[in-house]
């Protein structure tokens, strides 16, 4: 097996939807900016790049086409440079840099960009132009059942209740804004230049958050539920972007390895609690890489609620203090093409930071999917 | 005459806010000022603050949002240069004379010459307020006096000076009749000028008669208001409204300001029981309470009123005194001539301030028909001081005084017996002081249907519409059913006018009338009835017969031009998607608000309304987002707030036309028909391409669970959104199918609504519309 390895790993300011400094920003464009970054950082040859493959969650309008071909264009790659766009929601990105390593171990290429975008200001959730399946709507409507909901099911299954949803949430923006103020963050972020100005912060991180502001809101998706907007990941604006390639193509070129990727894998649950979908994922990669969960040292968990994110840490019985160290998608957001690059790169990173060994990254998929990246240390 | 393009208002307060915000729903940029505050870095605070709050305050000062960004905030003391821009200035400040006259001086050093100043004082005269300022401001100075809110009350008061310019006069005269919109009413300068001096009277004497005759508010409320034509609300609930605490203060500029002689001094000072409410915070709605209050801590929101012996609140009653049902058979003199305690109050009321307005012409306006213009638009009476005394009868108004041994007011000696107002060769006409009859006179280009009606016969007419020619070759059709509701009798004569318009010469025809609600919709009575019945096939007759007529209207050989006013709801937002363009009053609240009766529209309202989401320009890509947006506005039972929203919601076309004054509606649409006639082509009717089908129903129906589950839609609604999508989505529509025609989506109109009105949950929605008057969330 050649070991495959994230060499690099920026993202751009993840900001509000709608309201945020990135709102009127192009996803393609913010993109872009990003890789130039990432190769302006890493001082890879991009003529030895043989892929750029995009993940995007609604692949459609400014998203649309094969956008991972077109933000070469804009990065002014090489024409010979591929790019491809690939969709499985909100572990697309994370599957990007799967597709690389599996090409790298057959010798389809030493070099790949694996990177995600999503502007969910300027493309809704669910997309322009929705048509399900009207007969799988009709006899499986779980199908295409909405992720707030998901929410609240897992919540209910799992007795998760209002006050421990609340709690996690502080708790990541608690974390999410400790590591802004000690400019924990500034490392991973790209600057955007953007018509108004240039973006370099983030800004969902609500650093006043508490308890009590939390406990106002009304719930979001069910009224007679427990899951609200203060415990959901917020809509989100950004894109990331993962250098990954051969540990031999690292060394021979003067790249800095930040970690060997280990293991991979994704599994299926039952959609309507695609939250837990994390579990069965990791439990596959922890088992592909031979390794328990008392192994791992550093845990990226794709927050995408409190509910799920308790209930994946209930079943897994993951020790919480490993768990976003700098905070998690409620607190930072999430752009759901771009997350799985996010929280990959993250994981790397943080292996050379706190001089770890194992590190995992794992995400719940709606329609009843996890994902997960075991990583290991470069030595 | 230059014309206005920039206004300042100095005075952010709810009334200098509230004229800033209507004069920018007029389409003129506005200077917004106010003071420095005495704290804080930002000295423009005040004047932002003020903007942002016409945002959230409702009813809304603005028509649309988006109009506050034409009022630029600005201080007092960095920013009058800013007054060198402006056209006219609208003084809004605090009524203290010194503090105006410091202005004034101001205002004069910054403001461009020939630029218009006018105080919107309500009680100080202009001889005082101008009193030593140089000869050219006097010149360019005026009362322009607006009532609250700006936006919504339609009264202008105009006061001149004997120095104002007469040019200047009719340059705002113009300005804001035909821009801001407003009825402009000249006063003459004397305190509170006319509905401020009759309406404090009004107010004054039925708050204390109520406490001296020992009757209670509700009944007080009842016999004074349906009777005599006052809004709904009652005297009380409108002290509420207003705030009681601003009737000291205005109580007090009057016995102030008016000679002692004056009948007004009669009424006393204003009662201590108010005092003591205002000492303890119940100053009406904006308080802890008024002459009503919902119980505090109740659930279940219990009304209270107050009772005016003790103070003590207690739940307040369904008012049925004798008198108010008296007036139900008799009218207002059954009322007033009442034997009861409520008869004897109504009277006192009513006789007092009646006969001082009738005492009070030539001193506040030259003429009787200016203040009873005043009083309806500035005080929403249905009926001025002088047609009330009308409807009493001039002759049985002056016995009674008479008898009562009380002197006759002036303008009753004049009538001697005759009626106030009287028509004469079609012509309507009112008492002079001169004791002869004039023609009312319109404002120039004013088409009043009223006016028509009174000088010719119907061209066509039935119990529920009629059709009159307006001149030029432009007809006019006339809803008058109850509250202007569809019912065959409509649908029918809609038939005959396309019949016959073209055959009697007509080359136009407008759709119009004179109620406050274009119309309300279709007759649901008809429908419950029929469904009762189960007469399905009949349902589907009544509304294969409203879609002809309808897209008759439509593809008619001359252009049809709606011309709404107030609420055109239901069917009656679906015929003036028919018509070929709109001019609209800017107040008109068009929805399609089927879904709330339980039912889909079934007028063409669909087909029309997917037809021009799926032609607009601003279109997103796809054969869902028209789909979308459709449903949204109908499943939501959206109504605009005003024109202007309108066409957010495309009721109203991108060029349709929205006309600020009431009465200037109909002329503009004639006009607009006349231009239109010209080589006049009927519209391609709407094709629909690549309708979704049931994949797109399939979508719209999992926004629905989602909007479920969140408590915003009830379990009949989503029954009604799936009947819903099936029209907008074209059914069993394939996205490649040939493209479905308006016939098509009339027919699932006819579809959707029979499936619904087969569910009992639509039939109790209905029924408990027709009973209650708003919807049942069932």
């Amino acid at each position: 097996m050649k070991p495959v390895v994230i060499a690099g790993y920026l993202r751009s300011p993840f900001t509000p939807a709608f309201k945020g400094e990135l709102a009127k920003t192009r996803s393609d464009e913010m993109a872009a900016q990003v890789i130039r970054a990432l190769i302006k950082q890493t001082k890879v040859k991009p003529e030895h790049i043989e892929d750029i493959i995009m993940g995007c969650a609604f692949p459609e309008a400014e998203q649309g086409f094969n956008v991972g071909r077109l933000v070469g264009f804009l990065a002014d790659m090489p024409l010979s440079v591929a790019g491809m766009t690939i969709n499985r929601f909100c572990g697309s990105s994370m599957q990007s840099i799967h597709i690389a390593a599996g090409a790298i171990q057959m010798g389809a290429g030493d070099v790949f960009i694996c990177a995600g975008l999503e502007s969910m200001s300027h493309v809704p959730m669910t997309g322009y132009n929705p048509l399900p399946h009207p007969d799988l709507y009709g006899r499986y409507p779980q199908a295409y059942i909405g992720m707030g909901e998901t929410a609240e099911n897992v919540a209910k299954k799992y007795k998760i209740d209002r006050n421990a949803q609340d709690a996690f949430a502080v708790e990541s923006h608690k974390k999410a804004a400790a590591a802004q103020k000690a400019g924990k963050l500034k490392g991973e972020i790209a600057p955007i230049k953007t018509a108004a100005g240039t973006i370099s912060e983030d800004g969902c991180i609500r650093h006043e958050t508490t308890l009590e502001t939390l406990a106002g809101l009304k719930p979001a998706f069910n009224e007679k539920g427990s899951v609200t907007a203060g415990t959901s990941s917020p809509l989100t604006d950004g894109a990331a972007a993962t250098l990954v390639c051969s540990l031999e193509y690292a060394e021979k070129h003067g790249l800095t390895p930040l970690a060997i990727v280990k293991s991979f894998a994704v599994s299926g649950c039952a959609p309507e609690i695609m939250g837990i979908g994390p579990v069965g994922a990791t439990n596959k990669a922890l088992e592909r890489a031979g390794l328990k969960l008392a192994d791992i040292d550093i845990i990226e968990l794709n927050e995408a609620f409190s509910a799920q994110s308790l209930a994946v840490i209930h079943d897994l019985k993951a020790d919480v203090s490993k768990i976003n160290l700098d905070g998690g998608a409620i607190a930072l957001g999430h752009p759901l093409g771009a997350t799985g690059a996010r929280i990959t790169g993250k994981a790397a990173s943080l292996l050379v930071r706190e001089k770890a060994k194992y590190a995992l990254a794992t995400q719940c998929i709606g329609g009843g999917q996890g994902i997960a990246t075991i990583l290991e240390a470069v030595k | 005459m230059a014309d206005i393009k920039k206004v300042a208002v100095i005075g952010a307060g709810v009334m200098g806010a509230g004229i800033a915000a209507q004069i920018a729903n007029a389409g003129v940029d506005v200077v917004l000022f106010d003071i420095v505050p005495k704290d804080g870095a930002d000295r423009t605070a005040i004047a932002k603050g003020a903007i942002d709050k016409l945002k959230k305050t409702k009813p809304a000062p603005l028509m649309h949002a988006r109009n506050a960004k034409r009022i630029t905030p600005a201080n007092t003391e960095d920013d009058l240069k800013k007054l060198g821009e402006c056209d006219w200035i609208i003084e809004v400040v605090i009524e203290r004379l010194d503090i105006k006259q410091d202005l004034y001086k101001k205002i004069d050093k910054h403001r461009k010459k020939g630029s218009v100043v006018s105080s919107n004082t309500s009680t100080l005269p202009l001889a005082t307020l101008v009193d030593g300022m140089p000869k050219a401001f006097q010149a360019d100075f005026m009362i322009t006096h607006f009532f609250n809110p700006p936006r919504y009350m339609r009264l202008l008061e105009l006061v001149v000076g004997e120095h104002t310019k007469a040019a200047q006069v009719s340059r705002i005269r113009d300005f804001g009749d035909r821009v801001v919109g407003k009825s402009v009413v000249d006063c003459n300068d004397t305190p509170g000028f006319i509905a401020n001096r009759i309406g404090t009277f009004w107010l004054h004497a039925a708050v204390t008669e109520a406490i001296k005759q020992k009757v209670d508010i509700e009944s007080a409320d009842a016999v004074l208001g349906r009777p005599a034509g006052i809004p709904k609300t009652g005297i009380f609930g409108l002290l509420d409204l207003v705030g009681i605490d601003l009737m000291p203060h205005v109580l007090g500029s009057m016995i102030g300001a008016l000679p002692k002689a004056d009948a007004f001094h009669t009424l006393g000072p204003a009662p201590k029981l108010m005092d003591k409410m205002i000492a303890d915070g119940y100053t009406g709605r904006k308080g802890k309470g008024g002459f009503y209050r919902l119980k505090p801590n109740d659930p279940k929101k219990t009304k209270e009123a107050l009772d005016l012996q003790t103070g003590e609140y207690y739940t307040a009653k369904r008012p049925t005194p004798s008198a108010f049902k008296a007036g139900k058979k008799g009218g207002l003199k059954g009322v007033v001539s009442h034997s009861s305690k409520e008869g004897a109050y109504a009277w006192a009321v009513l006789s007092g301030t009646l006969g001082y307005a009738a005492d009070l012409v030539p001193e506040i306006a030259d003429h009787i028909e200016l203040v009873d213009r005043a009083m309806r638009l500035g005080y929403n009476w249905k009926y001025g001081p002088f047609e009330l005394i009308d409807k009493l009868g001039t002759a049985w108004f002056a016995e009674k005084l008479k008898a009562e041994g009380r002197p006759i007011p002036k303008m009753l000696e004049v009538a001697n017996g005759r009626p106030f107002y009287r028509t004469d060769k079609g012509k309507h006409q009112y008492l002079g002081v001169d004791g002869k009859y004039h023609d009312i006179q319109r404002p120039d280009g004013v088409i009043l249907l009223e006016d028509i009606k009174r000088a010719s016969k119907p061209i066509l007419t039935n119990r529920s519409a009629s059709v009159w020619d307006i001149g030029d070759g432009i007809a006019c059709f006339e809803f008058h059913s109850k509250m202007n509701s569809f019912n065959p009798f409509i649908i029918h004569l809609i038939n005959k006018t396309v019949d016959e318009l073209p055959k009697r010469g007509f080359k136009g025809l407008v759709i119009y009338n004179e109620a406050p609600n274009f119309s309300v919709g279709a007759n649901l009575l008809m429908l419950v009835l029929t469904a009762k019945l189960r007469l399905w096939p009949l349902i589907d007759w009544i509304l294969k017969d409203g879609q002809t007529a309808f897209n008759r209207l439509k593809f008619a050989p001359f252009p049809v031009v709606g011309a709404p006013s107030g609420m055109a709801l239901g069917g009656g937002c679906e015929v003036l998607l028919h018509c070929n363009a709109l001019t609209a009053h800017a107040e008109t609240y068009i929805g399609l608000v089927e879904a709330g009766v339980g039912l889909v529209p079934g007028w063409g309202g669909c087909k029309e309304l997917l037809g021009r989401n799926a032609t607009a320009k601003t279109r997103k890509g796809g054969p869902m987002p028209p789909v979308m947006d459709a449903f949204m506005t109908i499943a939501t039972a959206k109504v605009a707030t005003s024109a202007d929203e309108a066409k957010d919601l495309m009721f109203l076309r991108p060029d349709d036309e929205v006309v600020m004054n009431r009465d200037r509606v109909l002329a503009a649409a004639k006009t607009r028909a006349l231009a239109m006639a010209k080589n006049y082509q009927p519209p391609e009717p709407f094709t629909y391409k690549a309708l979704p089908g049931p994949s797109g129903r399939a979508a719209l129906e999992l926004g629905v669970r989602d909007f479920a589950a969140k408590g915003m839609a009830t379990p009949h609604d989503v029954t009604i959104a799936s009947q819903l999508a099936m029209v907008l989505t074209g059914n069993k529509a394939n996205i490649i199918d040939e493209p479905y025609t308006e016939d098509d989506i009339l027919k699932l109109e006819r579809k959707g609504l029979i499936a619904l009105a087969k569910t009992p949950q639509t039939r109790d929605r209905v029924v408990y519309m027709l009973k209650n008057g708003k919807p049942l969330r069932n």
